[in-house]
């Protein structure tokens, strides 16, 4: 656990210094850019020494760091208003929409796969292989697209944009999650396959354990593995497409927030999402890392 | 490279069907000014929103653009962005790999942080953020998508470059005063050379999924082009009145990633045979 998390110190570290630069790599002078192109120079003076831009890069740095470890990401360039508090409302649209289309992936991901594996190389195996690959392939804001034509425009089964009522994330939690899912039931062919042609399953069939029970007591449980780290790294390619699948059905969460950010040069609003995005990525991958010896007692020692 | 990589390569069916696919898609982005019946760009108000027919197979836009003149072009800009960007990623990437390789030390230390630190980025956060300071546009997808492609290539250059600077051929050479530039060129980097083939065209299908998706942000082509993810985001405004405008362009898009992917998984099977 904590190998792990001294890992994520110069990751964390080169995320920052990443993020600190966006505002000093941008063509212009940032001072001009925060103040507006109409103020007067001593209001883009004024603005500078408030924004700390005077001083030298390496102590800008340091305050930017202290600061943001503090909460404190400054404030909207367009609306004046505090970047973290913005985050804070937007966030749980993300996470809810992360959070429930991981769940999904897993779920169908890890059945699928491990139906896949069972019955490998037959029909249903090729089957599997073949969906799960066209699902990878596919960009997912156009996976979202035809979803919502059908269940919500012709069907008219669920709205089609927003994000007031649980029903609104049925289509974009879809969206993401199938894509996830395959990747996921790739890994856990992968895995299962490794592992099911390993003795002890011969034994336990031989000692008389159901077919089923073989599967999931015995050799799902090794399988898991590989099949958590694919899920804690299918979480961050989550946390990006949510940018995508945000902007299709319309969910103000940090995703959206960041793309309009970009397109009305605020830089202190894409500064803050990307760094709290990057930080919960690497979080993700940090409890992944920290979890998955504790499912296999040989990686435990 | 063995000779019977070929022959592994056509027994794949999977694997044919994509480059097939692929030949055909970058031959009709070549031809598209012979092939395309109509003007991408020609604006025809008193056309737009039309169905299927002999002179639009798929339809026109809102602006009554032909919607297959659009693919047709738009593949071309998708294709050209895709095989730029990971041109330049694979120079980069390699290059990078075989010097930490060759140097080892703290180069090598340095080389493997920096891969972390960039692989620990989700991918179109990373493009956002440089889009956001280089301004929308060809350019900045093209530098967004060598920069998130970089870090793999580098990863896999270096992986296979560390045993074959070991190799004896290469310390012979080196004993006979060869220059680090050939020892690298002529040597280590054929030894490394299968695995980055098959990469880079898995890779040529990924870049099409981020540059369209960028596309769609509005954060990279801009209209009036035509490219799939740009022609897709118009076709999600307008979804209730022209579906096909969302649907076509997605397809296009699938079916070409699809075929990378198939065909990259292909070559990597060839080159690299299990047994």
């Amino acid at each position: 656990m904590a190998a792990a998390i001294g890992r994520t110190i110069p990751v964390l570290f080169g995320i920052s210094v990443l993020v600190f630069l966006i505002v000093h790599a941008i063509p212009g002078d940032p001072a001009v850019i925060a103040a507006g192109l109409e103020a007067s120079p001593e209001t883009v003076e004024q603005i500078r020494r408030d924004l700390g831009l005077d001083r030298p890069l390496p102590e800008q740095f340091v305050t930017f760091v202290s600061r943001a470890v503090q909460g404190e990401l400054g404030s909207s360039i367009r609306t004046g208003a505090p970047v973290a508090q913005e985050i804070a409302d937007r966030l749980p649209f993300t996470l809810r929409l992360a959070l429930w289309s991981i769940l999904l992936a897993t779920l169908i991901g890890v059945v699928a796969g491990s139906v896949s594996a069972v019955w490998h190389n037959r029909v249903v195996d090729h089957a599997v292989m073949s969906v799960t690959l066209v699902a990878v392939s596919t960009p997912s804001y156009w996976l979202g697209l035809m979803l919502m034509l059908a269940f919500a425009l012709w069907l008219g089964w669920l709205p089609a944009i927003g994000a007031g009522t649980p029903a609104h994330y049925v289509l974009p939690v879809m969206t993401l999650g199938l894509q996830s899912a395959g990747h996921v039931a790739r890994m856990t062919r992968a895995a299962m396959l490794d592992v099911l042609g390993e003795e002890y399953l011969r034994a336990a069939r031989a000692k008389g354990v159901s077919a089923v029970n073989v599967v999931v007591r015995h050799a799902l449980r090794n399988a898991l593995v590989p099949v958590t780290a694919i899920i804690g790294l299918r979480f961050g390619g989550l946390l990006a497409g949510t940018v995508l699948v945000e902007s299709v059905f319309a969910i103000p969460g940090v995703g959206r927030m960041m793309v309009d950010a970009v397109a009305a040069r605020d830089f202190p609003m894409l500064q803050g999402g990307v760094l709290v995005v990057a930080t919960l990525y690497v979080a993700v991958n940090t409890v992944t890392d920290a979890v998955t010896p504790m499912l296999d007692p040989r990686l435990r020692a | 490279m063995r000779p019977d990589a070929g022959a592994r390569f056509m027994n794949n069916r999977a694997a044919v069907a994509g480059a097939v696919v692929l030949l055909l898609v970058t031959a009709s982005a070549a031809f598209a000014p012979w092939l395309a019946p109509h003007d991408p760009l020609a604006i025809d108000l008193g056309n737009n929103f039309q169905g299927a027919s002999w002179a639009h197979p798929l339809g026109t836009d809102h602006l009554g653009r032909d919607t297959v003149t659009r693919l047709l072009y738009g593949g071309r800009v998708s294709l050209l962005l895709s095989l730029t960007s990971v041109a330049i990623a694979l120079v980069v990437g390699v290059s990078a790999g075989l010097l930490a390789a060759w140097h080892r030390g703290w180069v090598d230390a340095a080389f493997v942080r920096v891969i972390d630190v960039a692989l620990s980025f989700p991918d179109m956060l990373l493009a956002i953020a440089l889009v956001a300071v280089i301004g929308p546009g060809h350019t900045s997808t093209i530098v967004a998508v060598s920069v998130l492609a970089v870090p793999t290539f580098a990863r896999i250059t270096r992986a296979s470059a560390l045993s074959a600077v070991s190799r004896d051929f290469v310390l012979a050479s080196r004993a006979a005063g060869a220059s680090t530039g050939w020892m690298l060129t002529r040597h280590v980097l054929p030894m490394c050379l299968s695995p980055i083939v098959a990469h880079a065209t898995v890779t040529l299908g990924t870049a099409i999924l981020i540059a369209s998706g960028l596309s769609f942000l509005g954060l990279g082509v801009q209209p009036p082009a035509a490219e799939w993810g740009a022609m897709l985001s118009r076709g999600r405004d307008l979804i209730r009145t022209a579906p096909i405008g969302a649907f076509a362009p997605g397809i296009a898009i699938t079916v070409v990633a699809l075929s990378f992917s198939l065909a990259g998984d292909g070559l990597r099977d060839a080159l690299h045979p299990k047994e």
